[in-house]
């Protein structure tokens, strides 16, 4: 019984700790980043044009089919992703995650970072 | 003789950066500045090494032409920090090829977010001697005198130095704006020295290509920087200081490959009239992967036994 408790406390600990992280990226943008929408969404030379940034830059840790290599290169065809706005991705990819291994970006220039954000979307 | 020493000089950086390119299987692309002197604060991406020869070709006023060769070993030991080896040589006409030493630096993004202005520390310890012409940052009354004399002469004066350097870059639109505060001391005995770069680049265009070329303007980055001495310790004094002014363009090849080139006039009577600068790089990606793959076998064999 006591066991089982446990059991039960572990798991609950874990969920909520694992449903924290996934959304934890995304309340640090700020109110003014999260709200922009990216002006070249749905546009097919855009996705195109981020497919080849994305072959460039993003390839060697997400990988071709940007599913990352299940360790700490994540997925980018994922519920983070799909739940994000265009102004989330585009502020995290501008900052980086310096921190975990994620480079920034801001050395990209801004049109190409809205391409790579209309790649994404287009492959969830 | 010069065409034949600079030749010579040239093939063994050329082969010996081929030999380390075909041992690499994958090349990445990045978005570097094609800056000779300034440093932004974009880092290597982490567990990426990038080779990289830079070379000066100048005559300095009274002296030889000569073609010096700085070739970069730079690896991304994490997101925000980056390790560099340098490897120098030089070539003078009617005179030597001469190695000239190494250097060793580091750099380090303090800030884990992008700011306004992102600080990065930069440490280097360099180990060379007087004939290194490599010029990669102009500090205190450095001279195109220092540059005109023999080899054998120059090679007598050992520069046992360590540099630190605060770069302060932002990004703004799309231009990248950078200024470098340095300051060098040698070791042995000399006063503590000053120098500054600045540079500002910006892509030709800024959104990419449907499809895949080499020759799109968004391929080229140009720009341009400017950097001299500060003066030193015991005479804190621009009298007597260079200062350059070099207009800069950069070229993404495919294949991870890149190519700078930048002219550079000297702005007083100190500095060397024209020095020509060209950059050749290669990136490879995720090479560290390699040395955990080996480390994660050696563990497993371990374990195994």
């Amino acid at each position: 019984m006591r066991r089982r408790s446990f059991a039960s406390l572990f798991i609950l600990l874990t969920a909520t700790f694992a449903l924290a992280a996934s959304s934890s990226r995304w309340q640090h943008v700020p109110a003014k980043d999260h709200a922009r929408t990216n002006p070249l969404a749905g546009d097919s030379a855009a996705i195109a044009a981020g497919a080849n940034v994305y072959g460039e830059h993003c390839q060697q840790c997400h990988k071709a089919d940007a599913m990352g290599d299940g360790h700490k290169r994540p997925a980018l065809r994922s519920e983070r992703i799909r739940t994000a706005s265009d102004g989330d991705i585009e502020w995290f990819l501008r900052q980086g995650d310096l921190a975990h291994g994620m480079p920034s970006w801001s050395s990209l220039p801004e049109a190409q970072r809205w391409q790579l954000v209309a790649y994404l979307r287009s492959i969830q | 003789m010069l065409a034949e020493t600079l030749k010579r000089f040239m093939s063994h950086a050329c082969w010996l950066a081929a030999s380390l390119a075909i041992l690499f299987i994958q090349p990445a692309l990045a978005q570097d500045k094609p800056y000779f002197v300034t440093y932004s604060h974009d880092l290597e991406e982490p567990g990426n090494l990038e080779i990289e020869t830079k070379t000066a070709l100048a005559r300095p006023e009274g002296g030889n032409r000569y073609g010096a060769t700085a070739m970069e070993l730079e690896y991304g030991t994490r997101a925000w920090w980056t390790t560099e080896l340098y490897l120098d040589g030089q070539a003078t006409g009617d005179d030597s090829t001469v190695f000239t030493g190494w250097r060793l630096e580091n750099r380090i993004r303090p800030l884990m977010r992008d700011h306004a202005v992102n600080p990065v520390f930069y440490v280097e310890y360099e180990n060379t001697s007087g004939a290194d012409k490599t010029i990669l940052e102009v500090v205190g009354h450095d001279g195109q005198a220092d540059l005109a004399g023999p080899n054998g002469e120059l090679r007598k004066e050992h520069q046992h130095e360590a540099e630190l350097k605060l770069i302060l870059s932002s990004n703004v639109r799309d231009w990248n704006i950078s200024e470098n505060f340095i300051t060098e001391k040698n070791l042995g005995h000399d006063p503590w020295e000053f120098g500054y770069a600045v540079g500002a680049t910006r892509p030709l265009r800024s959104a990419a290509s449907g499809r895949e070329c080499a020759f799109c303007a968004e391929k080229f980055i140009a720009g341009a920087e400017a950097y001299g001495g500060l003066g030193d310790t015991f005479a804190l004094t621009m009298r007597d200081t260079s200062h350059y002014i070099a207009p800069l363009i950069g070229w993404q090849l495919p294949k991870g490959a890149r190519l700078s080139f930048s002219p550079g006039f000297g702005l007083t009577s100190t500095s060397l009239a024209r020095v020509y600068r060209v950059g050749l790089a290669f990136e490879f990606e995720q090479v560290g992967h390699w040395f955990h793959g080996a480390a994660g076998r050696n563990s497993s064999q371990g374990g195994a036994e």
